[in-house]
């Protein structure tokens, strides 16, 4: 009976909207959903090191359908890095799945930078809250709004 | 009412349905004011239990906060699926956050596989809980849990 409702829900999903995972900046993925499923972990491979910020999430940064998803969506927008890679686990479920086999982490959101994974929402709040986060976009050379602020307020 | 629940537009109807009467011996026996935010052991939920266990037992904590936040979700009354823990423990001294993260992940692997959809953590060493004893709060729920199959299936397994 499950796997019914999986058939049926995935019908569904991909009959409605023909909808590939797509990263923030409005940049389409162009592969085609089947390669995806086909070899989830070498794509993945690929899709981090694409961009140096990468989010797995659940909704769009412009609509998340998750709070935790949320809170590293916000996290970014306070830092200013509006150029990042999203990519929305709900559209794919093998996405879902092979993002969380890939990373070896049981949950969504999961953050990357630079192609390292650097872990979920706790993490990048922490990191957010003691101040790691700005030097490691520093690293991307990624310039964060709230050193510019900072440094404006001297 | 779910006294838990945060003022979003979004939980409106999960308030509505927790209205209807429930009939399973855990809603009798719970006054709605169950959310409490001490930690008393729950006899009758089997997998904060296991948490507290598994964790106990791998990471000799100091101190250990186990919070079923499932109310905060979109999730049916009574659910085992959305946690948040606080662990301190001299075994995460010298490790970087992500480790300590997958330390606790690994020690609750079965269940993170089954029936627990969430997990937020707080992994602290004992000086650093000295220096800030205070339990971080989860974001508000943005319902991705409703309608969503793969919750419905973890919380399937959760009642097996």
């Amino acid at each position: 009976m499950n796997s019914l409702i999986k058939i049926t829900a995935r019908c569904l999903r991909s009959g409605a909207q023909a909808y590939l995972p797509r990263p923030a900046d409005g940049r389409t993925w162009s592969a085609p959903a089947r390669f995806l499923c086909a070899d989830v972990k070498k794509d993945l491979g690929e899709i981090v090191k694409k961009d140096k910020v990468v989010v797995f999430m659940k909704g769009t940064p412009a609509q998340p359908m998750c709070g935790f998803s949320n809170a590293v969506v916000q996290i970014l927008r306070m830092h200013g890095v509006d150029e990042y890679a999203a990519y929305n686990v709900l559209e794919d479920q093998d996405l879902r799945q092979g993002v969380k086999d890939f990373s070896n982490w049981p949950t969504i959101p999961q953050v990357y930078f630079n192609g390292e994974f650097v872990g979920g929402c706790d993490i990048l709040l922490q990191m957010h809250q003691n101040g790691d986060l700005v030097d490691e976009l520093q690293k991307l050379g990624i310039s964060s709004a709230l050193l510019n602020a900072e440094k404006e307020s001297k | 009412m779910q006294g838990g629940l945060l003022p979003h537009p979004l939980m409106l109807p999960t308030v509505l349905r927790c209205a209807r009467p429930i009939s399973t011996s855990l809603a009798l026996s719970r006054p709605l004011a169950h959310f409490r935010p001490h930690m008393d052991p729950d006899p009758s939920r089997p997998v904060e239990r296991a948490i507290r266990s598994k964790l106990t037992n791998t990471l000799q904590p100091d101190y250990l906060e186990v919070h079923n936040e499932s109310h905060m979700h979109a999730v049916p009354p009574g659910s085992e699926s959305h946690f948040r823990v606080l662990v301190v423990s001299s075994q995460f001294e010298g490790l970087a956050l992500i480790k300590r993260h997958r330390l606790v992940n690994e020690a609750l692997k079965e269940e993170l596989s089954s029936c627990v959809h969430a997990l937020a953590i707080q992994a602290k060493t004992p000086e650093q809980w000295g220096s800030n004893p205070t339990l971080a709060k989860s974001p508000p729920c943005m319902g991705g849990s409703r309608g969503d199959h793969t919750v419905e299936e973890k919380l399937k397994g959760g009642r097996e």
